[in-house]
This record gives C-alpha cells, structure tokens and sequence, in this order.
C-alpha cells in the first residue's frame, strides 16, 4: 500500500456515542438521498433504483419477521394439534 | 490486487490535514482522507467481488449486509460530521479506482464545494409526527370499545351471551362500528392537518426543510400511523433552538406525538440546491 497516503485510525475514540439510530431511519437518509457524486458503479447500475431494491428487502424481512411472530403467538395461544 | 480493488466513498470534507480517529468503514476497511481535485475526499478501499457492480446490487437486497454496510458508513460519515464539515456522498458510491474518483471530483468540482458551503456547519435534525389514538380530543377514544372483540360469539362461549337478542345487539354494534369509523376517519384528517402545520412552522425556523413518505406502520414499530417523516436542515449553533421549537410544537398540538432524531450528518440535504 501507498505509504505516503495519509492514514486515518480505525479506532474508536472513548467518548464515541454508542447510539444505534433506528435503521429505519438512517435508510430513509442514506438510499433516498440524490446523488451528489455518482461512482461509476453505482452508474453503470443506475437503472436500479436503490430505494425500491432496498424497501423491498427491508419489507420482505419485515413481513417475514410478522409472520414468524404472529405464527409463535398463534401456536402458543392453541394447543398443539 | 489493485486490479480487484475498487474505493468506497463516504463523504467529501472541509479537513487540510492531520490526523483524526474515524472509525472502520464498511468490510471493516481503513478509512482515508485522499486530496483530490483540490477537496478531501473520506475513502477506504473496498473488494470489487463484494462492491464490484455484478455485486453490489445483489448485495443491497440482502437486508443484513445493507444494515452492517449502513452502519458501518453511517459510523464514520457522523464521526467525521463531528470533526469537520461534510458533504455526505450517496451511499453506495463505489469507483473502479482512485483515478477514476478524482477523475470524477474534479468534473463537478465547483458544484461539489458550494455543496460542501451549503450545508457545511449545520446538522439534520428528524422529526416524525405519529396520531394519538387515545389523546382527549379524539372522538373516538372516549368510547373505549375500541378493543371490543368483534367475534365473541364465535370464539367461544363468553360469559353473558344471551339468547334472543342478539340481532339488536348486532345492530346497535354495527351502527356504533360504523360511528367509531367515521369519528376516526374526522380524527385523521384534523391529525393530517396538524402535523403539516408542525411542518410549516419547524420549516420557519429551518435553513432547508425535506419531506420522506411516512414510513409504514409495520417499520416504524408503532400502531400509530405516521402522519409526517421530514427532515430539517439547522445551523449546528441552533440546535437547542431547534429543539426548543419541537417542544413548542408538541405543545400546541396534543393530537400528535412527536419523534425528534438527531442530530444527523446533512444526508438530506447533500444532493439538493439551498
């Protein structure tokens, strides 16, 4: 690796906030924000439009996750078959 | 294996040097400041087979990998924030090579430092406004049967189900059903008109002001339905102002419950004219 790149740590200074923000939220942010510089990856798949792709996944597991739950909560109010 | 490695870009900053703790960045990767095209750029070098384009769009429906990737982008964009202004870059901006990033910076260099002017020394405060359902003046709180199970009947032998007189009791059920309904639905709209009053005036007090859709009842963990999701962008002296507003507003509007997240990096605002 180039030495003469200036080099940032990758340590945690101690009073780092150990917040956990609501993914939710911080998605809101970082995948319905425009583009400001488009990396040419990211632009060589512009035709996907990374808010659908990604509220699609986050949906599907949350939906997932309901089911699952809802499922438990049914088995646990009957008794068993 | 410079040939497999691509750079992932978190943030442009108003920083000339020294050095500065920031955390890993995504795939636990070093973050670097690189000087490109006369600005900083906060970087660190990714694996194309994971971000490479072939992969990044398979790995973005992959709810996991996004929620680490997001944090960990998250993570170093907000400790930056706290050091020096920031331009967050959209998430997901990966270059072939850190000629080609520079190649780009410098094309849109003008447009990238008045950015950087713009929302540079000011903070993104959140604020999502949710229905009270039980608040006072909702009409239909005060009927308290709102849980009332429809299918008693049907669930089993209740104690008190009576014979006889169960089609009155299916029609006073119905007409209070149908009441409750359109109390609700009154309750709604004057709750809707609410929180876009909350809006206008946290926006009086905003440098730019953005609106999300409200996010579903089932991702935001609440029965309430969300009525506003925006973002405000605020002088980082004003914060406490700000937040002395939110409670003002919260205040005045009762039939609301207010949500206040923050301070947050200008995410909102890093793509938008002033």
């Amino acid at each position: 690796m180039d030495a003469s790149r200036r080099r940032l740590s990758a340590e945690l200074p101690p009073d780092f906030p150990a917040e956990r923000v609501a993914l939710v939220d911080l998605l809101d942010r970082l995948l319905a924000e425009g583009v400001v510089v488009t990396g040419e990856i990211t632009l060589s798949i512009a035709d996907v439009d990374l808010v659908t792709v990604s509220l699609r996944a986050l949906l599907a597991s949350v939906s997932t996750l309901a089911t699952v739950q809802s499922g438990a909560l049914e088995s646990a109010a009957r008794p068993p078959e | 294996m410079t040939g497999y490695q691509g750079v992932w870009v978190y943030a442009i900053a108003d920083y000339a040097g020294g050095d500065v703790f920031l955390p890993a960045g995504v795939a636990r990767t070093q973050v670097r400041a690189i000087a490109a095209a006369g600005l900083t750029v906060l970087a660190s070098d990714v694996d194309l087979a994971e971000f490479g384009e072939e992969a990044l769009p398979r790995n973005l429906e992959n709810l996991s990998w996004l929620e680490e990737m997001a944090r960990a982008h998250h993570n170093v964009v907000d400790a930056a924030a706290r050091l020096f202004p920031v331009l967050p870059t959209r998430f997901s901006t990966v270059y072939r090579s850190e000629a080609t990033m520079v190649a780009a910076l410098a094309e849109r260099r003008e447009q990238l430092r008045s950015a950087l002017t713009r929302v540079g020394g000011h903070v993104e405060w959140g604020v999502k406004a949710y229905a009270v359902p039980g608040w006072e003046g909702d009409p239909t709180a005060r009927q308290g049967d709102a849980s009332e199970p429809i299918t008693a009947g049907v669930a089993g032998p209740g104690p008190g189900t009576g014979t006889g007189a169960e089609s009155g009791a299916g029609m006073a059920y119905l007409k209070r059903r149908r009441a409750q309904i359109l109390a609700r639905q009154e309750f709604s709209r004057t709750a809707a008109a609410s929180a876009r009053e909350v809006h206008i005036e946290l926006s009086g007090h905003a440098a730019q002001a953005r609106l999300y859709p409200p996010q579903a009842t089932a991702l935001s963990r609440t029965k309430a339905p969300m009525l506003l999701n925006a973002a405000y962008l605020i002088d980082a002296e004003g914060s406490a102002e700000f937040d002395s507003e939110v409670a003002a507003a919260a205040a005045a509007h009762p039939d609301l419950k207010l949500d206040l997240t923050g301070p947050w990096p200008p995410y909102s605002f890093a793509g938008q004219e002033g």
